[in-house]
């Protein structure tokens, strides 16, 4: 009965740690303090639950009893600080606050939950930091988890996150949605977050810990999230479209002997319809929003073409083409201007990619990117020219680091070899 | 992970839902989306039909079925990080509708992990 109650007490608390950090902050302007009273109520659950059973409104009894610790504590910092008039009038409004709150409980935290992620992704946090607390506070893993996922040791990540927290107070960054000019560049910041940890979970690979491929689900859940909280900002339906299809296609995109498989030579059947079709729907209502597609709208809308497509003979290349240019206008990268060579070779030709692609090679940033000989030797292997296509593979397979790219790589480079 | 949940009840004690457990299951729904766990769900209608296979022969029947329970009502296709996640969210879904049963099954092959 009691391991019972300790598992339901457990996933009570993986669903409403978010929403009590969130509605916890607002009240005490403090993402570490709001921690720790959400902790403090996890251990009174922990004691009173075994006994009295789960309550019927678990978050909200979680919410009150936290806020009620807030009120002693500020109450306890009072008393030690009376000589502090001015601290003294800030505990009387906070405590004006936390009163008035206490009645309304968890009803809605929704804005909290969007001020929270807003500060966890502040630009005045590294990359690393942003992305240790949003996980922690918005997707409520553990420093355990999230060290596994990250292969790094748990200490690592644990002051990663105490330190963000120490950064945000001594920073005094406001509990806020921003306004204006600067909500874009926040937002971006946040989508960015949130993309980076999904791709660290589509980069795992067999044999990996399942807690790295978990952090897909993580991140994929982070944006349905935000997708709720900011439902009139394009960019995140285009963010949740882009990782919903991408992530439709993991089971297809490893073979049985945990090879890679590439996109067009995946088995369709094998991808997700129920992801599909979330992604194309998300990928609509950003569409619906009006305006030109943002970067991460312009990915899922190519992606969205690989989707529709039932076989790769059917794949609407001059249309990725077309939004391969539009990427490249508003985000340009040699990265970009590659990928788009390659779906113009595609959809005009190995001869008309290859010359897009050869235009490429003298970029500096490109040198050591395996990609570009890759993709190369590929366009060289449909001409015919087998020799050079072995060569531009063997140096593909050179420069990845990745061991199962570099053996596909090989045996691309073998197969030319052979005469193929 | 990926679960399945479904309700499973005698048809005939099935009564049509009240305005007002659909508006407390309006806001179940709402609450799972915003908590961004809910891929897909959907009402299942009252009579169903069996297909069945043995020795090569496949015999079909037409629903209801009284003698056994049967799906109904209507499912959700969840995605949390644990199976007592799914539990508690099928806790709060049974608080709502009353009396009955809903059963939870893990769905393999929904995602990527290797």
């Amino acid at each position: 009965m009691t391991a019972d109650t300790h598992r339901a007490i457990d996933a009570v608390w993986r669903i409403e740690f978010p929403r009590l950090v969130a509605g916890l902050t607002r009240i005490v302007r403090d993402v570490g303090l709001a921690e720790d009273l959400a902790q403090d109520a996890l251990v009174a659950a922990l004691e009173q639950w075994p006994e009295s059973g789960v309550p019927d409104k678990p978050g909200a009894w979680l919410m009150a009893t936290a806020k009620h610790r807030a009120i002693d504590r500020l109450r306890r910092n009072e008393r030690l600080e009376r000589k502090h008039e001015q601290l003294g009038r800030d505990f009387e409004l906070r405590q004006e606050m936390a009163v008035a709150d206490l009645d309304t409980a968890t009803d809605d935290v929704g804005d909290d939950l969007l001020r929270l992620m807003f500060i966890s992704c502040h630009p005045a946090l590294s990359t690393e930091a942003r992305v240790a607390l949003t996980l922690r506070l918005l997707g409520g893993l553990t420093t355990d988890e999230i060290a596994r996922a990250y292969l790094v040791p748990e200490p690592t990540i644990a002051q990663r996150i105490v330190r963000a927290k120490r950064t945000l107070t001594a920073a005094r960054v406001p509990f806020e949605v921003p306004q204006g000019a600067e909500l874009a560049s926040r937002l971006s910041s946040v989508l960015q977050v949130i993309y980076l940890v999904f791709n660290e979970g589509y980069s795992a690979t067999a044999g990996d810990d399942w807690m790295r491929a978990g952090l897909c689900e993580d991140a994929l859940r982070l944006g349905r999230i935000l997708a709720e909280l900011a439902p009139k900002e394009p960019e995140v339906h285009g963010l949740i479209a882009l990782m919903e299809i991408q992530a439709s296609r993991s089971r297809a995109r490893v073979g049985p002997l945990g090879e890679v498989v590439l996109l067009l030579d995946q088995d369709r059947g094998q991808w997700d319809a129920v992801l599909i079709q979330r992604g194309l729907a998300a990928l609509a209502r950003a569409e619906a929003l009006g305006g030109a597609l943002g970067p991460y709208a312009l990915q899922a809308a190519i992606a969205a073409c690989h989707a529709r497509a039932r076989t790769p003979a059917e794949t609407d290349w001059p249309r990725i083409v077309a939004l391969y240019d539009a990427l490249a206008q508003l985000a340009p990268s040699p990265v970009v201007e590659l990928n788009r060579a390659v779906a113009y070779g595609m959809a005009f030709g190995p001869a008309a990619g290859l010359e897009l692609v050869d235009a490429l090679t003298a970029e500096p940033s490109l040198r050591t990117y395996h990609f570009l000989p890759s993709a190369r030797g590929d366009l060289l292997a449909k001409l015919g020219r087998s020799e050079e296509a072995r060569a531009e593979f063997e140096r593909a397979a050179s420069l990845t680091q990745n061991a199962r790219e570099r053996e596909f790589l090989l045996a691309r480079a073998a197969a030319c070899a052979g005469g193929a | 992970m990926r679960f399945l949940l479904y309700t499973v009840d005698d048809p005939a004690a099935n009564a049509p839902p009240s305005p007002e457990l659909l508006a407390e299951m309006g806001k179940l729904v709402e609450e799972t989306t915003r908590a961004g766990i809910l891929l897909a769900t959907g009402g299942l209608g009252p009579t169903s039909a069996r297909v069945r296979s043995s020795a090569g022969k496949v015999t079909v029947t037409d629903g209801p079925f009284t003698e056994t329970k049967e799906l109904t009502g209507g499912f959700a296709l969840i995605e949390v990080k644990t199976k007592d996640e799914a539990i508690e969210w099928a806790k709060r879904f049974r608080k709502i509708v009353g009396d009955g049963e809903s059963v939870i099954q893990e769905v393999f092959g929904g995602d990527g992990r290797p």
